[in-house]
């Protein structure tokens, strides 16, 4: 790459050619103002805060699309240049609600934070703004338009990452608003509802379902027995809601904290993971024993769930029987455990801590009652999570560490790394390479389908059989699977899908900011959390296998079938923006 | 070739078919029949001829007489007095309103003085269905002559001579774009014509297309040659679906000949045109968001760069050029660059067409050559200002323009004068007003427009004009308060600074022009309360009958 060397504030500096004068100016220490730039996804120039001066141009540049030149001359801090700034940040507020306070993103907002750094204390101008109404439609997303600042990155997410285009700006001018279409809801949409344009939205605009008053409801009723399970990547996100470093694995303090909210039980989706590997491994090795349909395609994602219902229809025979271990873990809260413990399944609330705000939606799937009632009741987030801590005044960092409660709090490292991409091929393989061959694998770490990678393949020989997997994350990345499979170019035995970047440790219900290093962060954190683990390995997890001998029997017997295994709805295309 | 004794053009621009020309030709055409005059006399549809209020217009050749507002009855005594009598239908002609003399043949008219036709020089004059009628006037001899001795490189020295700037508002130079597009690395290229034409009050680009769609087809051809593109589009908004007619007609015919298509004249050169029908935005003109529009994508701006002569059309290199600037190629390339670069001043070569409305007695397209002193436009050739009454500013770049006062009438036409006066040469559009018209209402309507073109991307333009048209409103009712003006100051500067294309940069340009030349009499709305000019309606206690946009709409 050709190199240039310009000026910026007064230093020297070389880029490689095609640098914009934004990462330009990192590189000397300055940190210009964003709000619609998002690095390789949405590179747009709409909001123009990141304005500076370019020696020689007729008007200000915007630094996020400005690529360097040889020679050029920039100045970042100028009087002109924090005017505009300033013009910017009060033309927006001019046509925003005043609602900090009351806001999902305080003290945790892009727009608010720069307000905070330019010191605004009044707004010279105002008028009328467009009134839109609040989309409540979906389960998982709600969109509170006015609060919208139309950076569009939203949008350019769910188009260039996930290749969904469920929203995108509608109407033009003034009255443009970032919408499914000109007068349609989420819920009617293809909205997939992997909250990943709420990990990007800068403000208040965009964000999950909160249900925290419906599981402060259920542990104020001394009826119910309110149990609760927490997805494997919660555990290395939860601390970055209370200052830790992103990647911390907070197991004992999570688990901890979680029990002073007042749960009767506190179990670990870990556990229902290993049991995925399970039912998910033998499917498929019947699929591959029998000539069933190849390559099987895993489940537990239900943002990718909803994507191949919606685009891809005729794959769905692909797409593994079971259901996600949200849901399995649901169906035996209330049916082997309430036996268990003696509990009516009816006074049994089951919520379930996830990363992701698409286990909203598939919480309440109308299929999801094998137990005879709605297996989980409450999908929560991370966020809404880590909101409850703070409420109940938990010192969250400083809590001494306790364990999950049994049985359905035992897990393995095979489960934990469901979290990052890559982990349940990880985990498939490492069982059934031994369930094959009946040896003891020598190392239990298959690298190759761990890291941020977009797709990622590998060959295992397993026995005499070279199984082909493939792992993608990100729908984008999905996409071309598909794609490739279609054209009869996927000869894989086993596909690992995740809708969200990075897994789910990257997922909608993640704490914001939820970006590139953070995700590697998470995932480091994943592995660590692996390698703590006695035992790393589903097959090995005891309460799994006491599960089997006291009541399920075998890995797709009559009784998984029942509970464990699910149908999927081809769903068709709503709009195509 | 057939000898006619004489032609009758009936002008069948969209104006004049709005006024009835279809019913006048056919009654024309019976008058003919009826007197068995066919084979003597040639009826020919022509495209605007450029006087569109005087119009339904038929015009007999060989003498060159002109009638005006000729009605279906008057057919029978043009066709019985002067086809037949050879005596001239005196109550048809044309009446000078100031002087009410009567011009008998066009090329006496006035408003013809002092215009030198390049770009329009075959609008109106021949059939834009017949391209033997083109062709008999030069026509695809320049696309002859480049393709069979002339190298691309020739070709565009030969643009760069001219000194040619691109109509379609930003000036840029159109050899040196040529070029820039012809040294871009790719393979497929682009040439694409902008005909989307938003500003309100300006019709050139229509009128070329529809009365001389070949040349823009031709100069199409020969800038794809130039800077080696194979594939052509026209942009032609929505409302102009003559022109599409007469685009697509032409387009059909330039194939059969073999002027379009496989291996041109026989030299292997290849060029196709499609046509491509836009949504009607303003901002669809602009270039990037012209592409996106062609691509199918939501039409909206841009950064640049990318420029599109790197990255246009599906990410290819793309020449994208006016259709004013395209129709002025032919004749450059035949002629040559040094006698196009002979007209107009040192910076600003050639021709401009103008559309000049407003309060002036003679209204319609006219091009002149750049530097021509404002005055001659406005009094020469507009017949001076409507009623005798007194000027009080040209308008020059409508919606996005600013205003030559009556002090700086003579001004120099050209792309410098008019900045330094904070104006603009822009798309053409020169709106006269009269001491009866209130600037600051004027200005309020031209920042509405702005305001509801924007196409909502960036902040400064989306919330910016809406701010900048809150604060006129409140002037023009009466509610203007202390700060207010300051506060459009601030704003203007701050728009026009920020915006991410030229719409919002230039959205303020008409306030910033009033603010330097109309100052006291938007003092006198905030401060006084008052109107000098009587328009806004809080001065009256009935309803204002005259505000401004009936008359520059
Ligand atoms: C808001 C806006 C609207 C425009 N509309 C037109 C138009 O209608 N026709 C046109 O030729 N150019 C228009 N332009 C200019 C084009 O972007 C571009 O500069 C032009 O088509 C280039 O051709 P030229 O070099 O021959 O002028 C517009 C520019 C802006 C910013
Ligand atoms: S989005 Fe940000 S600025 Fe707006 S109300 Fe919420 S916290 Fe405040
Ligand atoms: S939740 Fe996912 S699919 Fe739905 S709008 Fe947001 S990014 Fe698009
Ligand atoms: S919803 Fe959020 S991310 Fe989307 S455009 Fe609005 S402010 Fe930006
Ligand atoms: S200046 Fe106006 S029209 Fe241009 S990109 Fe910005 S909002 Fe759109
Ligand atoms: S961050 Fe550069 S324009 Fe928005
Ligand atoms: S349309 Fe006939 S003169 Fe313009």
């Amino acid at each position: 790459m050709p190199m240039v060397t310009l000026t910026i504030d007064g230093k020297e500096v070389q880029v490689e050619q095609g640098t914009t004068v934004l990462e330009a100016a990192k590189k000397v220490n300055i940190n210009i103002p964003t709000l619609c730039y998002l690095k390789d996804i949405n590179v747009v120039g709409a909001c123009r805060i990141c304005v500076v001066e370019v020696k020689g141009a007729r008007t200000l540049q915007a630094a996020c699309v400005t690529p360097a030149a040889e020679n050029m001359v920039v100045l970042t801090n100028t009087p002109a240049v924090r005017a505009s700034r300033r013009m910017t940040l009060e033309l927006i507020l001019s046509n925003h609600p005043f609602e900090c306070p009351t806001c999902v993103r305080n003290k945790n907002c892009e727009l608010q934070s720069l307000a905070e750094a330019f010191g605004i204390r009044e707004v010279r101008y105002s008028g009328a703004n467009p009134v839109h109404v609040m989309d409540d439609s979906s389960v998982s997303i709600i969109r509170d338009p006015d609060k919208c600042i139309l950076c569009r990155r939203c949008a350019s997410v769910c188009e260039k990452v996930q290749t969904v285009s469920a929203i995108g700006p509608q109407g033009r001018g003034f009255d443009t608003v970032i919408a499914p279409g000109v007068d349609m809801v989420l819920a009617e949409s293809n909205c997939v509802n992997c909250g990943q344009c709420v990990l990007v939205c800068p403000t208040g605009a965009i964000y999950e379902r909160d249900q925290t008053e419906e599981v402060w409801a259920a542990l104020a009723d001394p009826q119910k027995h309110v149990v609760v399970q927490t997805a494997p990547s919660v555990r290395v996100a939860i601390g970055e809601m209370f200052g830790m470093e992103p990647g911390s694995v907070a197991t004992g303090q999570m688990v901890a904290a979680i029990r002073k909210l007042g749960f009767d039980k506190v179990f670990d989706t870990d556990f229902a993971a290993d049991l995925t590997i399970m039912e998910e491994g033998s499917e498929l090795l019947e699929r591959i024993n029998n000539g069933g349909i190849l390559p099987q395609i895993t489940s537990c994602s239900p943002g990718w769930v909803k994507f191949i219902e919606h685009f891809y229809p005729t794959l769905l025979p692909h797409v593994s029987t079971c259901k996600s271990p949200q849901q399995m873990f649901g169906a035996l809260a209330k049916t082997f455990y309430a036996e268990k413990a003696g509990v009516d399944p009816a006074d049994i609330f089951s919520v379930s801590i996830m990363p992701c705000t698409a286990k909203k939606f598939e919480a309440q799937r109308p299929e999801m009652n094998a137990s005879g009632y709605q297996d989980v009741d409450v999908a929560l987030t991370t966020r809404e999570l880590g909101r409850m801590l703070k409420q109940a005044g938990i010192d969250f960092n400083e809590l001494p560490e306790e364990n999950y409660d049994d049985p359905l709090g035992v897990s393995t490292g095979a489960a934990v790394i469901f979290g990052a991409t890559g982990g349940v091929m990880e985990a498939a393989l490492r069982t059934v390479y031994e369930i094959v061959t009946g040896n003891t694998l020598a190392s239990v770490d298959f690298v190759d389908v761990r890291g941020m990678e977009g797709v990622k393949e590998a060959t295992v020989k397993v026995g005499d059989l070279d199984v082909k997997v493939a792992v993608a994350h990100g729908l984008g990345n999905a996409r071309k699977l598909l794609d490739a499979l279609q054209a009869g170019e996927a000869n894989y035995h086993f596909i690992e899908i995740m809708c969200c970047p990075g897994g789910c440790i990257g997922g909608g219900g993640q704490p914001i900011p939820t970006n590139y290093e953070i995700r590697q962060k998470r995932i480091d954190g994943i592995y660590t959390a692996d390698e703590a683990m006695v035992l790393r390995k589903s097959h090995e997890n005891p309460a799994i296998q006491q599960l089997y001998k006291e009541y399920l029997e075998k890995p797709l017997g009559h009784k998984s079938h029942q509970l464990l295994h699910t149908k999927y709805t081809s769903r068709g295309q709503s709009n195509q923006l | 070739m057939h000898y006619y004794r004489a032609h009758v053009l009936v002008c069948a621009g969209s104006v004049c078919v709005t006024s009835g020309c279809r019913a006048v030709k056919e009654a024309i055409l019976e008058g003919i029949t009826r007197h068995q005059l066919e084979e003597e006399i040639k009826v020919v549809e022509t495209g605007c001829m450029g006087f569109c209020e005087l119009g339904p217009l038929v015009v007999v050749y060989p003498e060159g007489v002109m009638y005006c507002r000729v009605k279906v009855e008057d057919a029978a005594v043009i066709v019985n007095e002067h086809l037949l009598k050879g005596r001239i239908v005196k109550h048809l002609l044309y009446q000078d309103p100031n002087t009410r003399k009567t011009v008998t043949l066009m090329k006496d008219l006035p408003f013809l003085s002092k215009q030198t036709k390049v770009a329009m020089r075959n609008a109106g004059l021949i059939n834009p269905e017949d391209i033997e009628e083109y062709i008999a006037g030069e026509g695809y001899l320049a696309l002859a002559k480049v393709l069979s001795s002339m190298s691309p490189e020739e070709v565009i020295i030969e643009m760069k001579k001219s000194g040619l700037r691109g109509r379609g508002g930003a000036g840029f130079l159109t050899g040196l774009k040529w070029e820039f597009t012809a040294k871009a690395r790719g393979t497929q290229k682009y040439v694409v014509c902008n005909g989307d034409e938003g500003v309100p009050g300006v019709f050139m680009d229509r009128s070329i297309l529809e009365g001389d769609p070949h040349s823009v087809i031709e100069a199409m051809a020969i800038a794809g040659y130039a800077v080696g593109a194979d594939q052509g589009y026209i942009y032609v908004r929505a409302e102009y679906p003559l022109a599409v007619e007469k685009l697509r007609h032409a387009i059909n015919q330039a194939c059969e000949f073999g002027l379009l298509g496989e291996n041109i004249l026989g030299t292997g050169f290849n060029f196709e045109v499609n046509i491509r029908v836009g949504a009607g935005a303003f901002v669809c003109g602009e270039e990037t968001a012209l592409l996106a529009s062609i691509e199918g994508r939501r039409g909206e701006p841009r950064p640049r760069p990318p420029f599109p002569a790197n990255e246009g059309l599906w990410g290819k290199p793309t020449l994208i050029n006016n259709v004013e600037t395209l129709s002025s190629v032919p004749p450059i390339i035949l002629k040559g660059g040094a006698w196009y670069a002979s007209m107009g001043t040192e910076k600003s070569k050639g021709t401009k067409v103008f559309a000049l409305t407003g309060k002036v007695n003679n209204t319609g397209l006219i091009e002149v050559p750049m530097g021509i002193p404002l005055k001659e436009i406005i009094f020469d050739i507009g017949g001076g200002i409507l009623n005798n009454k007194k000027l009080k500013a040209v308008l020059a770049g409508g919606p996005v323009g600013g205003f030559i006062p009556a002090e700086h009438l003579n001004v120099s036409m050209d792309y410098e004068s008019l900045a330094a006066l904070g104006t603009l040469i822009g798309s053409g559009s020169l709106t006269v007003i009269d001491e009866d018209t209130c600037v600051v209402d004027l200005v309020k309507f031209f920042v509405e427009f702005c305001h509801e073109e924007s196409c909502g991307k960036c902040t400064p333009c989306r919330i910016g004009t809406k701010r900048m048209l809150e604060i006129l409103e409140r002037i023009t009712r009466g509610e203007g308060k202390d700060g207010d003006i300051e506060a459009l100051e601030v704003l203007c500067d701050y728009i026009k600074n920020t915006a991410l294309c030229g719409l919002g940069q230039s959205a303020p340009n008409p306030v910033l022009s009033m603010l330097r030349y109309f100052r006291p009499e938007l003092e006198a709305h905030v401060r006084d309360k008052h109107c000098p000019a009587s328009v806004c309606a809080f001065l009256f206690d009935s309803p204002c009958q005259n505000t401004a946009e009936g008359g520059v709409r």
